[in-house]
This record gives structure tokens, C-alpha cells and sequence, in this order.
């Protein structure tokens, strides 16, 4: 946005001496509110992971850490075998990725440019599942999962168990279609007149072109598993297997407070990480669904 | 949702006689194309099939049955209900989700759009006030309750501590059975504030100028541009999020299920606390589904207004 973009406040306003100092006076308010309400709770964890545990249990608390035991990182690490469940996320939320990948790009290509007979009516089909609320759906999907109709295979505790559901997506199928759809068909007309087949045409003419949308299907689907709890609670009963979110929960009342605190800044910090290299394309992936004003 | 889906290429004006066998040789190749298109659907159509169209229709008929794993499912009529109805959580449960939800609203709706607005008229700053409310979304939602549960701690807890140091009154926060669902209700809003702060603003930016200027020309002030230009030119993106967040509100489970168990004196138990508890405690999935039908069935009824609102816009 222009920063001459006009908006509640009249400009000529915040030119006066009166202005500037309510703007500012506001601004800077805003900055210490703002900070004290996001950044101080993870201040808070993170610092408390190094502390004691007396110190831990003082009241008044202490703001900084009068002791200082950064070792409380690498203990957590270890007593808790975080590396274990970290593999387990990985697996879980890498592995739903791609299969999401591999379902909905397919079938949002056929959707939008191969265009079958009753495809409208397949979209149409995909869509109303948007409106099924998710949690409403946990019995029949988790009856399914225990005994998948047609091949007979109890998928509890397999990785399958998350993967296959999270590629059931609507919505990625959506955005995915939306964007091939502003793809010109000339291009794609090209490339068959040069005898490329539907597959050949899929990878070499519509994904080089469509890495900015991919970025965004790809974020959402990891950051999506995960943050993800009940679901994998309910399929990955086996200790072994689980994923971070229900090992922490499960563990958190048996552990120490300042190595269960070390362990939840560590479990945040890939997503975190993500969030800072790919805020754009996050913050874009909102506004993907066409929620416009 | 209408999707503007593109409609096949018309077909080519009648062929004179000679060009049939090739109008035949189209046709082949044009069903040849589906087939090829149904192949890049086949994976799709056979997850939807299994993990959503399956669970969806079957969501209709479960909670008249009851499920046993081994000798299959019986038809029982309306005995799952019953059951559900002589317990007398299940009131406690509807009550706390319709409070929940309501809470969530004041605050969950409020809170993001005031921040928007207020975010929207800075000229610094803006990507480090956007990355603050981002923040938390990232975060899994069990590290946000059990951090919160912590902080919550009505001795050495942050909030407490915080709330001492400007001398306003302590509570008890999830320890009491009259603050802990508000309790849970800021964690939420915390925790999700960010995605709606940042789809606001997005709106925001689509107010044109003029508008502001035209209503000044007729002495508004700002309150008044507040009111009768900001809110109605964003009313689509407010009333969709807000039918949304209700959807989302009313199955919440995360957060009473990890920072309070339900408790202090049932006092967080929720909707889908208790179908969790019926399915995954008892081993009862017919009263389960019976339980999730009737939020199906409420959801619905918002799920219909929002289909209606989005459809509004568009024409």
C-alpha cells in the first residue's frame, strides 16, 4: 500500500503539531501494548525454561533469571527423547504434505484445464465438503480409518491414518484450481500442438508457472498437521508414534515445569522459523480464498 | 463458493457429410480426454470417497445406530438420544459451547477489528506490528494451552504477576468454575486473532479514499466515518468471519481438553469435549454421533447463512 493511501484519519490532521504528537503518542502506546501482549508470554516460556526450580516456584516471579541454566534446553532434549517425536512430526506432517500434493494438484489440473464430462459436478461434490465441519465428522471418519470400506485395512497407528484424510482438501483443490484457471489455454494448446501429452503438459508448461500458489498450498498443509492434536490423539494411540502436540500433552503432568517449558519452545520453533522465512507467502495464503472486500 | 468454472469450447457449426468420419474421430478423442482427465482425478475421487462423501453420509445415520466393531452395527431408534438426554452434562455442555461461543465473539470479533483499524491508520512500524499478532497462529495450539496454563497460575503465574504490577485485581483464572471458560476464550483469541487482524486489514485497504473525504464534506467525524463508512464497505468480510468464527468456536476442544479436563465443576466441558469423551472414555459411538449430529445440525443452520452471504456478494 502507497503510504499516502487515504484512511480514517484526514490527513491535513496528522500535519498539525496537535496531530503528530496524538500519532505518535498512540503509536508508541500501541508498540509497548503490542509487545507486552505477543512477545512477553514467549519471553516468559523461554526464560523459564532456563530458570531453577525453586525459582520457578517464587511468588513474586522473577523477571530475569537470577540463575541462569541454558543446560535445561539439551536436558529437555534428552530426558524427554524429543528427537524421537520430532522425527515422528516429520514424518507425519512431511508425509501429509506430500500426498496432498500428489492428490490435489492432479485433480485440480483435470478440474480446470482437462475439463471431463460432470467434472462441474465433481467440483461441485468436493466443495459441499467445505461446509462439514470438521470435529462433526470425527466418529464416521474415525470408523472409516479403523476399518477402510472396500480394503478392509485398520490404519491405526500407521502414518497413512493423517495423511490419507488431510489429502481429502477442498479447499486446496479450490485455490489450486483458481490459479490454473487464470493459466492461458494457448499456452497449454501450444505445447500439445509440439505432441506434449496431459502429464508432460502438467509438468513442464502449468507447475513451472505455478510455484507461487504451490508455495502456498505446501505452508498450509504443513503448518496444518503440525499444529494438528485431536486427530493424530485419537489414530496414533502407540506412545512410539506419536507426533509432539499429543507426546506434550500427554507427558506435561509427569515433568518438571522448566524442562516441559524448554520442550514447548522447542517444539515451536520450526514453525516459527518457517513463518519468518515465508511470511509472504503465508500471509498471502490467507486472502487466497478469494475473502475479499 | 460459485466458482467460475470455464465452459467447454462450443461445438463447431454442423460438418458438411464428407468431414463425419473425422466429426467420429473427435468424439473418440474427446472420450478419450475424460479418460485421461478421470485418471488425474482417480486419487482424489478415491480419498473424497473414503475419508469425506462416506463419513458424511454415514454422519446421518449413525447416531440411530449403535456401533459394535465386531457383529456390525444395529439399528437402535432413538435410544442414543435418550441416553444423551438423561445425562445431564450434555445441558452443561450446550450451555458452556453457546457461552463459549458468545464470549468468543465479543472478544474474538471485537478485539481483531479494532486492531485492524487502529493497525491500518500507523506509517511505521506496520510489518512489526503484523508479525507480532502472526505470531501465535504459528504456534501448536497444545504449546499455547499448556504455556497459558502456566502463565495462569493464580501464585507465580505471568498474568497474575502482571496484573499486580498495575495494582488491578488478581483472579483465579482456570482454578475457578466462574472465570475459567473466559479464561479459555482469551487463549483463543490469543492464540487465533492473528489470521482474522491480518484478513481485516486486507479489507481495509480496499475503503476507497474518497469515501472518507465525501463524508468529512458532510461534517462527519471520525466515530461517524467509523460507523457509516469503514464498517458497511467491509460488511461482506466481517459478516463472513463472523459466521466462520462461530463455526469454528462451537467445536472447540483443545483448550478445555489440555488446561482443564472439563473442570472446575464441569464448568468447561463442551460439546465436542463430551463427544470425545463418549466415543474415545465410554466406547458409546452411537451416543457420540448422536451428540455430533445436533452440532452437525446447528452448524448447518450457520454454514446455510454463510453460503447465503457469500452468494450476496457476488451478484
Amino acid at each position: 500500500m502507497p503510504a499516502s493511501a487515504r484512511t480514517l484519519v484526514r490527513p491535513a490532521v496528522l500535519r498539525t503539531r496537535r496531530g503528530r504528537l496524538v500519532y505518535w503518542s498512540v503509536l508508541a502506546v500501541s508498540l509497548a501494548l503490542f509487545t507486552a501482549a505477543f512477545i512477553v508470554p514467549l519471553y516468559w516460556a523461554a526464560t523459564g525454561a532456563v530458570k531453577a526450580p525453586d525459582e520457578l516456584a517464587r511468588t513474586p516471579p522473577t523477571y530475569v533469571p537470577q540463575e541462569w541454566h541454558p543446560e535445561n534446553y539439551a536436558r529437555a532434549w534428552r530426558e524427554m527423547d524429543l528427537g524421537r517425536y520430532f522425527l515422528n512430526t516429520v514424518v507425519l506432517a512431511g508425509g501429509a504434505w506430500l500426498v496432498q500434493l500428489a492428490v490435489q494438484v492432479p485433480a485440480a489440473y483435470a478440474l480446470s484445464k482437462l475439463r471431463p464430462r460432470f467434472g462441474r459436478v465433481v467440483l461441485a461434490l468436493m466443495l459441499v465438503t467445505l461446509m462439514m465441519p470438521v470435529t462433526a465428522l470425527l466418529v464416521p471418519v474415525y470408523l472409516t480409518v479403523v476399518d477402510v470400506p472396500l480394503f478392509n485395512r485398520n490404519l491405526i497407528n500407521s502414518p497413512s491414518a493423517v495423511w490419507l484424510p488431510a489429502a481429502a482438501n477442498a479447499f486446496n483443490i479450490y485455490i489450486l484450481k483458481n490459479f490454473f484457471d487464470r493459466i492461458p489455454d494457448d499456452l497449454l494448446d501450444a505445447a500439445r500442438m509440439d505432441g506434449a501429452g496431459a502429464l508432460t503438459t502438467l509438468a513442464r508448461v502449468v507447475l513451472p508457472l505455478s510455484r507461487p500458489i504451490l508455495a502456498v498450498v505446501s505452508i498450509l498443509s504443513i503448518v496444518t498437521a503440525w499444529k494438528d492434536f485431536l486427530w493424530p490423539l485419537l489414530v496414533i494411540p502407540d506412545p512410539a508414534r506419536q507426533p509432539l502436540s499429543v507426546f506434550l500433552q500427554r507427558v506435561a503432568p509427569d515433568t518438571p515445569l522448566n524442562i516441559l517449558m524448554a520442550g514447548l519452545v522447542l517444539a515451536s520453533l520450526p514453525l516459527i522459523a518457517l513463518f519468518l522465512v515465508f511470511q509472504r507467502q503465508i500471509v498471502g495464503g490467507l486472502t487466497a480464498g478469494g475473502l475479499k472486500g | 463458493m460459485g466458482a467460475p468454472v470455464t465452459a467447454p469450447a462450443p461445438p463447431a457449426p454442423a460438418p458438411p457429410p464428407a468431414a463425419r468420419p473425422r466429426r467420429r474421430a473427435a468424439r473418440r478423442r474427446a472420450l478419450a480426454d475424460t479418460a485421461t482427465a478421470y485418471a488425474f482425478l482417480a486419487a482424489a475421487l478415491v480419498v473424497f470417497a473414503l475419508f469425506s462423501w462416506w463419513p458424511i453420509l454415514r454422519s446421518a445415520v449413525l447416531g440411530f445406530q449403535e456401533v459394535d466393531f465386531a457383529s456390525g452395527s444395529t439399528w437402535v431408534g432413538l435410544a442414543n438420544f435418550e441416553r444423551l438426554l438423561a445425562d445431564p452434562l450434555f445441558f452443561t455442555a450446550w450451555r458452556n459451547t453457546g457461552l463459549f461461543t458468545l464470549y468468543a465473539l465479543v472478544l474474538g470479533f471485537a478485539v481483531p477489528f479494532l486492531t485492524a483499524v487502529l493497525l491500518n491508520e500507523f506509517r511505521h512500524a506496520k510489518a512489526y506490528f503484523r508479525t507480532l499478532v502472526y505470531l501465535p497462529v504459528m504456534l501448536p495450539p497444545v504449546v499455547v494451552a499448556l504455556m497459558w496454563k502456566w502463565f495462569y497460575d493464580p501464585g507465580p503465574g505471568l498474568i497474575n504477576e502482571a496484573l499486580r504490577t498495575l495494582h488491578l485485581p488478581t483472579s483465579a483464572w482456570l482454578d475457578s468454575s466462574s472465570t475459567a471458560l473466559v479464561s479459555l476464550v482469551i487463549v483463543a483469541t490469543w492464540a487465533n486473532m492473528g489470521t482474522t487482524t491480518l484478513i481485516y486489514l486486507a479489507a481495509l485497504q480496499t475503503v476507497p479514499g474518497e469515501l472518507y473525504e465525501a463524508a468529512e464534506l458532510d461534517g462527519a467525524n471520525l466515530w461517524q466515518r467509523l460507523r457509516h463508512v469503514t464498517v458497511p464497505q467491509t460488511r461482506f468480510v466481517l459478516l463472513v468471519l463472523l459466521l466462520l468464527q462461530i463455526v469454528a468456536t462451537m467445536q472447540v476442544f483443545t483448550e478445555p481438553y489440555v488446561m482443564t479436563g472439563g473442570g472446575p465443576q464441569d464448568s468447561t466441558v463442551t460439546v465436542m469435549f463430551l463427544v470425545y469423551r463418549y466415543a474415545f472414555v465410554y466406547n458409546d459411538f452411537g451416543a457420540a454421533s448422536a451428540m455430533s449430529l445436533l452440532l452437525l445440525i446447528v452448524l448447518a443452520v450457520f454454514s446455510a447463512l454463510y453460503l447465503r452471504a457469500t452468494r450476496g456478494s457476488e451478484e
